[in-house]
């Protein structure tokens, strides 16, 4: 089987899927049939939470695609997450029809705020869910297409990159902070009501999104797997280590990178679109280039380069900030800034690395 | 080794003696007629002028050194062949038809013409095997890459590539912790992969042990014949042990080009590396 032949040598992810089951099982039985007063009950708040660290997991994994594996560092990944998810929150808010403040069908109600008299035309076909849907992952996609066409073929490597997609964030930040672009600006796109004919807010429905969230992960995750067993992520290694060794093998370095950045870029937008309905808005503060700089410290924390540590990064970190932000706000950010000098310093492999280094030194020493 | 194949002078008349060599699809050229021509090639940096009118032609199956003091213009030579830097003016062709000069570095490679650097450049994080496997010849589009399996045919051509390197027993191991050496040599060994009709080798044996240079030396010249090899080394003494015919390079141009005597014998030569 395709996937055995694939995990053989990933004991992290089998064991990443191997929970990523257990919690496909025990989430909605904890939440749906364990009644509210017994002390196993899970909350929908928790099942939220949840969600949202495994859309962040999925996230760290597209960061990881391009960052551990191709060497290029993006910090501005935080663009593809907010555009997928403002493409479900767009569809979202055709979903609301009547029932905003202002009562009007044909407009969202920001839109009636602001008088305009008719839907902008990109907001066409969002009625549509596979029409959404097709967007999540086109609008990123197509941003990264075009994006990395131009900063590969020029040559554009590096830090010099990195501060590229940071402007990049920033910009669309921006942007998308103005009320004439025609999403929400500050307020951008919330008071959801439902999805695909469901309540949003009942608990089955908030289940039923965090399955499809954990079945994303691990189809994501194997997907990623494929990609990086294959000689395309042979190669985009190569490029990573030595990019003009690989330009004189024959390679055309510029197109792998460009599809690697593409790839990532997709299921950055798809981790987007499945964060938005759990956590009910998407606000131009996704683009805000702090977060982008977050998601990179994920993967840092976690462990780069084996798919499994981005996976273990997003969860630990967001674990803590949860505390953090919690026990003392003020402090978080210091905490952040902290933990990524240290693990930087300590720990080069980060979390997973503490784990595989007794690996690793039996293949240093067959 | 035939007779003919000794006798490099003879490569030109007597070439219907020799075996084909084995010609990649590609490339369509008569044995023992140039198979690089570099002509009038001008290459200047803010004002400097790295290569001089440079003409140059390249048997095929021929093993060339070229010699020349720093800053003769010998990496910018590569440089303008394997298509990283384009000259001002001049012209490059491959074989009768194919014009370096418009296309791009990865496509020059796929054409078959395989470059070694200075510096030993292989992936250090991937192993010996996986060097080699991405090295070979073979369909190198994103799209064939993401489904490319092994056949059977090519796992006997990545085995055969590791005894001619001496790394059988290092296949699984990085790259990276490979000496110095074998870094070298499994470089060469990924331009084998390439099954290249051009090799040009960057100072091939820089920081290699005697015996490893001597292993080197064996090595190039068994290649030349199937390959030609062009190469660029300071080593007088290596030079000698492998060179049929030399070129000197100076300031940008050809000063001379022959035997090791006849260089040896020239007096420009000899003025530019002994001074007055």
């Amino acid at each position: 089987m395709l996937i055995q032949r694939l995990f053989l040598s990933d004991r992290g992810g089998m064991v990443v899927l191997g929970l990523l089951a257990l919690l496909a099982i025990a989430v909605p039985i904890l939440t749906l049939a364990v009644p509210e007063g017994s002390a196993l009950h899970m909350s929908t708040y928790t099942v939220t939470l949840l969600g949202k660290f495994l859309c962040y997991a999925l996230l760290a994994l597209s960061l990881d695609m391009i960052w551990g594996y191709g060497g290029i560092l993006s910090l501005g990944h935080g663009v593809f997450f907010g555009l997928g998810g403002y493409c479900m929150g767009m569809y979202l808010m055709r979903q609301i029809g009547k029932r905003g403040v202002y009562g009007n069908a044909d407009l969202p109600d920001f839109m009636v705020f602001l008088n305009w008299s008719e839907l902008p035309w990109y907001w066409a076909g969002f009625d549509s869910f596979p029409f959404a849907l097709l967007m999540v992952v086109l609008a990123p996609g197509a941003l990264a297409l075009v994006f990395g066409w131009l900063a590969f073929r020029s040559r554009v490597t590096g830090v010099y990159l990195s501060i590229i997609t940071q402007a990049l964030t920033y910009a669309l930040m921006l942007a998308f902070f103005r009320n004439e672009m025609g999403f929400g600006g500050n307020n951008g796109l919330t008071d959801f009501k439902d999805i695909l004919g469901f309540p949003i807010t009942a608990d089955s429905t908030r289940v039923g999104i965090f399955l499809t969230t954990v079945l994303a992960l691990a189809a994501a995750y194997v997907a990623c797997r494929f990609v990086t067993a294959s000689r395309f992520g042979r190669v985009v290694m190569a490029i990573r280590d030595a990019e003009s060794r690989a330009r004189f093998c024959g390679y055309q370095v510029e197109s792998y990178k460009l599809w690697l950045f593409v790839f990532s870029a997709v299921l950055a937008g798809l981790s987007g679109a499945l964060f938005v309905p759990q956590v009910g808005i998407i606000n131009p503060g996704e683009f805000s280039p702090l977060n982008s700089i977050e998601q990179v410290i994920w993967v840092a924390v976690g462990g780069r380069g084996t798919l499994y540590g981005a996976v273990v990064g997003a969860f630990a970190v967001n674990y803590t900030k949860t505390w953090f932000t919690s026990a003392y706000p003020e402090a978080w950010l210091f905490a952040l800034g902290t933990l990524f000098v240290l693990v930087t310093i300590l720990l080069p492999k980060g979390l997973v690395g503490l784990l595989s280094r007794r690996a690793t030194d039996e293949v240093k020493n067959p | 080794m035939s007779m003919v194949e000794r006798i490099p002078r003879f490569g030109k008349t007597l070439g219907w003696a020799l075996p084909e060599p084995e010609a990649t699809p590609q490339v369509n050229t008569d044995f023992g007629k140039p198979i690089l021509y570099l002509e009038d090639i001008s290459v200047s940096f803010d004002g400097f002028k790295a290569l001089n009118k440079l003409t140059l032609y390249i048997d095929d199956g021929e093993l060339r050194c070229i010699i020349g003091p720093n800053g003769a213009g010998k990496t910018t030579m590569m440089d303008v062949i394997t298509g990283k830097t384009r000259p001002d003016t001049g012209n490059v062709y491959f074989g009768q038809t194919i014009d370096l000069l418009k296309l791009s570095e990865y496509q020059i490679a796929q054409n078959g013409i395989g470059r070694k650097f200075q510096k030993p450049t292989v992936f250090e994080k991937l192993s010996v095997y996986e060097n080699l496997e991405l090295a070979m010849a073979s369909d190198k589009n994103v799209w064939a890459s993401l489904f490319f399996k092994l056949n059977s045919e090519q796992k006997v051509h990545i085995e055969q590539v590791l005894s001619i390197i001496n790394l059988e027993a290092h296949h699984k191991k990085s790259a990276g912790l490979l000496s110095h050496g074998q870094k070298q040599w499994l470089e060469i060994g990924m331009l084998l992969m390439q099954n290249p009709r051009v090799l040009l080798v960057d100072e091939p044996v820089a920081g290699m042990t005697g015996e490893e240079t001597e292993h080197t030396a064996e090595l190039l010249t068994s290649l030349a014949g199937k390959h030609s090899v062009i190469v660029v080394e300071h080593d007088m003494a290596f030079v000698r042990s492998i060179a049929k015919k030399i070129t000197v390079l100076h300031q940008g141009s050809v000063l001379a080009e022959g035997s090791m005597d006849q260089i040896q014998n020239d007096p420009r030569v000899v003025e530019v590396y002994l001074g007055e």
